[in-house]
């Protein structure tokens, strides 16, 4: 039986229709046609499909789509709509993602961070991100990357 | 061409902007509307047994389940090199979770359901588990059809055994070198199997429209190679090369394990079963793991015999690999560390064999490394002991035997220009080696580990890169190329090539990604050959284009193409100093003659690169008489790292590493390929550790029991350091490294161990807690218990080499 469910997504009302048991990463990618958060494990290992709930990181493989009506929902298609963020120009210049799958999360991961603790360590920036996996880049670029976007701000 | 303006910088990789702002898109992110099926395979619960019948009734009588297909539906072998598979096997299955048969449905719930009510009745047979018994008298057959299979030339199949394959080197007289050696020292390494873990799971959508065409959207490296094998296997129903198109957008990374063809051709199959109708076939996570392809395992015996001066007299090194039930890429693995597995050395008598065994376990290929992060384990273990045999400094004694440019290798052809004494030297400089470190702690020691690297790329000999070129009315733009983008900054280093000869920048430079349609032939981005290979023909299209140029400026200006050359974007004469034409002016309109008419037109490039000094013919008993590999990429490790005496647990302070790039066409690049690489390695030693049961099932295909390195798992420094001996043949000199930067890992820190505790540990992975029971005087080979890491549960040094099969020859 499918119920309405309303959400904020990246800022914009949105009404869908979901089963008891629909998983919100599945409703997002496939009824609301977002797709930067990205399957990778399907149990809340990996990070991939990382996103916002009302601003604290969450895995959307972990979520029930039904348990965020009346919530608000950012993926990273919502962070760069007022031009890249810091963060991302950071990223940019560190060079600091190989095939990108892992990106979508590590950028909300460490956004979160940088809102939380805007000038973090390089300690911080490696909690931060410790539960978005990424098997390319060893991790370096990223987390200079996070530290510098810190300092830039400052 | 002395100064370079585009090579050897690091630019902004062309495709991160796509990254950074969730744009780019990768297979499974492509919308193909409400039409689209959902597949869900039905997986057989045993490593060995044949299918007695298969009830698919019950499944199609679901609402939503629009086919169930089964092997009866495709009688077709597949494979690589060796075609040892069947879509869906009809006879038998050979490893848990092999698939049997497939439910295609409206969604993905409703397949998954009716996949649970398809009925394969199975007769158990006993499954080959264990190496030994593999390699027996008489023994279980994994594929009593071997004889049978076409294949390659250069694979030796043993009918009526279980060996795939079985690759000899023999160079001088081993025995004679190890009588008259002043030590010879022998000992058995283990390296278990391991799993890629790209983020990105397999994923495909075929759709087999009402025309007939195939138009495959896959998570690949290898989309020409994906068509050519999916051709072959097809064939029989009608289908061609032309009939089929391979898209591939971005993959969420590859390390080898979206190479060739593996649950991909399922697909194919089941699109063709739902004609008009996309079907999206996406592994799980375990399956991730389990139906793909994995590392192959390996047991080793290396004898070494050397001179009292330090002098490497002969080698004898014997690989028994565990494949797995199909070996249809997994045994080139085996023949290339069989042509290769006297590492980075010059070693006069040399005797390797390397055997492909077929057993119950899931399928071996492609990894990273192809072979030579398992070999070097073990060699690389070796020599250090050695060394302190001989009261030698390990990295004084790699130096002295270090190959160098034009020495003979094991197969007879010769060394490529090589910077493995520079490597050497920068290494033991950068880990200060030979000083010792103290911890602060009491209850920790710290120890320093060495290891060389080499690896060559390993291809059929005639494996051919292309590149299209053209330009955009505004004089920037568009290479096709089929060389993927894996993350390794392909698409970069490809518009810095063309940069180069073009001295059009790299910001207006698009690289596009393969679509087998449009972009021509690319063989496979493996091997870490695509900047070589496919960085030429990117290359001679660019020159072909600048010949273009030239030539039209020359016809409709009456100047000398002789005394043209490029600089910024515009034509130059060294006649005319006053003489700039811009390329936007022309390349796409053509130059206007004082007759108002026009020469020229649009400019486009094409450009090929083959190596066609390669051959894999040889003497099947020696390997002499080819030249199998067109180069070797070398390079120098260590490692610093702490060690817990409590509790095992290892730290890594500090990693190095330096690669002979021959040319860094993007110095960051091969940086993050270090950084990147060397985690990836570590990991294989220190995290990731595979467990079957003695069914052979396995027992943690997941994130949560299959650790991989987290951020928080990072050594706390890699030092990366570019080494730049030109590779005559390459792109500005340049040869790859990506590989290459995770094989020196594990014996650069088992090394480490020894010097930090004395302990010498030759089984892969090294935990923490193996570490532990070692410290207490445990062998942790004698506790293991009832799980295995590959086909061999016994305790290692009890592995009997000398079987009959081996005794053959």
């Amino acid at each position: 039986m499918k119920t309405q469910i309303t959400l904020k997504l990246n800022g914009e009302t949105r009404r869908v229709d979901v089963e008891p048991n629909d998983i919100l990463l599945d409703v997002l990618r496939e009824s609301l046609g977002v797709k930067s958060p990205k399957i990778g494990c399907e149990r809340g290992d990996c990070g991939a499909c990382t996103g916002l709930l009302d601003g604290k990181s969450v895995r959307t493989c972990l979520i029930l789509a039904i348990e965020v009506d009346g919530h608000e929902i950012t993926t990273l298609e919502g962070l760069s709509g007022n031009g890249l963020t810091e963060l991302q120009k950071a990223l940019l210049e560190h060079n600091s993602f190989q095939c990108g799958f892992c990106a979508p999360g590590v950028v909300l991961s460490a956004s979160e961070l940088l809102k939380n603790k805007p000038a973090p360590t390089e300690e911080d920036a490696k909690e931060a991100i410790s539960g978005n996996l990424c098997r390319c880049t060893g991790y370096k670029p990223i987390i200079d990357a996070i530290v510098a976007a810190g300092r830039k701000r400052q | 061409m002395s100064e370079l303006k585009f090579v050897g910088t690091s630019p902004q990789r062309i495709d991160l902007l796509e990254k950074v702002t969730g744009s780019a898109t990768y297979v499974d992110d492509i919308d193909f509307g409400a039409r689209l099926l959902h597949a869900e395979i039905v997986e057989t619960p045993y490593a060995h047994a044949l299918i007695k019948s298969i009830d698919t009734s019950k499944a199609e009588k679901v609402p939503g389940v629009v086919r169930v297909i089964t092997g009866k539906n495709f009688p077709h072998r597949f494979g690589l090199y060796m075609q040892d598979r069947f879509i869906f096997p009809t006879d038998r299955v050979r490893f848990v979770g092999e698939q049997v048969a497939a439910v295609v449905a409206r969604d993905a719930k409703t397949a998954k359901r009716a996949a649970k009510l398809v009925r394969v009745e199975y007769e158990e047979l006993e499954p080959v588990l264990d190496l030994a018994k593999a390699l027996r008298d008489d023994p279980v057959l994994v594929h009593p059809d071997l004889g049978n299979y076409t294949r390659c030339p250069w694979f030796f199949p043993q009918a009526g055994t279980n060996i795939a394959h079985w690759r000899k080197t023999r160079k001088g007289d081993v025995e004679k070198a190890f009588k008259e050696a002043d030590l010879v020292f022998e000992d058995t390494y283990t390296v278990p199997r391991y799993s890629h873990c790209a983020i990105e799971p397999h994923v495909i959508v075929g759709l087999y429209d009402l025309s007939g065409r195939l138009t495959l959207w896959s998570a690949s490296q290898s989309p020409y190679t994906q068509r050519n094998v999916m051709a072959q296997a097809l064939a029989p129903l009608g289908l061609s090369h032309k009939d089929i198109r391979v898209v591939t957008p971005y993959v969420g990374g590859g390390f080898g394990g979206k190479a060739g063809v593996s649950m991909e051709i399922i697909c194919a199959a089941l699109a063709i079963m739902v004609k008009g109708q996309p079907v999206k076939v996406r592994w799980s996570r375990a399956q991730e793991f389990y139906n793909t392809y994995q590392r192959q395992g390996v047991i080793a015996r290396i004898k070494l015999g050397v001179k009292k001066d330090g002098t490497i007299t002969a080698i004898e090194h014997t690989l028994h690999w565990d494949a797995g039930g199909y070996v249809e890429y997994g045994a080139n693995v085996v023949n290339a560390v069989g042509l290769s597995a006297t590492g980075p050395y010059r070693i006069p008598n040399v005797k390797i064999d390397s055997v492909c065994v077929y057993t119950n376990l899931p399928p071996s290929g492609p990894y990273r490394g192809f072979g030579y992060s398992e070999f070097h384990f073990g060699l690389e273990s070796h020599i250090t002991r050695v060394a302190q045999k001989l009261r030698m400094d390990p990295v004084a004694f790699r130096k002295k035997n270090a190959i160098r440019e034009g020495d003979t290798l094991a197969y007879g052809a010769k060394m490529n220009p090589c910077g493995m004494q520079e490597a050497i030297d920068r290494v033991a400089a950068e880990i200060d080696w030979g000083r010792k470190e103290v911890s602060k702690d009491p209850n920790k020691v710290i120890g320093k580990g060495f290891s060389c690297f080499w690896k060559a790329p390993a291809m059929p000999p005639n494996a051919a890169s292309c590149a299209f070129i053209k330009f955009n009315e505004d004089g920037s733009l568009n290479i096709t190329v089929s060389g993927m983008e894996i993350g390794q900054g392909l698409l970069t280093v490809m518009a810095q090539i063309a940069a180069e000869v073009l001295t059009v920048p790299v910001e207006k430079i698009r690289v596009e990604l393969p679509d087998t349609d449009r972009n021509p032939y690319e063989w496979q981005t493996v091997g870490s050959h695509v900047t070589w290979g496919c960085g030429n023909a990117v290359k001679a299209a660019a020159l072909e284009i600048r010949g273009k140029i030239f030539e039209v400026v020359e016809r409709a200006l009456g100047m000398s193409r002789d005394t043209l050359y490029l600089e910024d974007e515009k034509v130059k004469s060294r006649d005319r100093s006053d003489f700039a034409l811009p390329l936007r002016d022309f390349v796409i309109n053509g130059i206007q003659t004082k007759h108002g008419n026009f020469l020229g037109g649009p400019i486009l490039g094409s450009g090929m690169f083959m190596p066609e000094f390669t051959s894999a013919l040889s003497d099947p008993e020696t390997s002499q008489g080819g030249h199998p590999n067109v180069h070797y990429t070398v390079g120098a490790a260590a490692a610093t790292i702490e060690v817990d005496k409590k509790t095992g647990k290892m730290r890594v302070l500090k990693a190095t590493l330096a690669v002979d790039a021959g040319k860094a066409i993007n110095p960051e690049l091969i940086n993050s390929q270090i950084v990147g690489g060397v985690l990836q390695g570590l990991a294989t030693v220190l995290y990731e550790d595979i467990r079957f049961d003695l069914k052979g099932k396995l027992l943690n295909a997941n994130f949560t029991d299959y650790k991989i390195p987290t951020s928080l798992d990072m050594p706390v420094e890699t030092v990366p350091i570019i080494v730049e001996t030109p590779q005559p043949d390459g792109p500005f000199g340049a040869r790859g490294v990506a590989e290459h930067t995770m094989i020196p890992a594990a014996a650069m820190v088992a090394n480490a161990i020894d010097d930090a505790l004395g302990l010498r540990m030759k089984t892969l992975p090294i935990t923490g807690e193996k570490v532990a029971l070692a410290l207490n005087g445990i062998d942790y080979e004698d506790v293991k218990g009832s799980t295995m890491g590959f086909c061999y549960v016994g305790h290692a040094d009890t592995y009997k080499f000398h079987t009959k099969a081996q005794a053959k020859k």
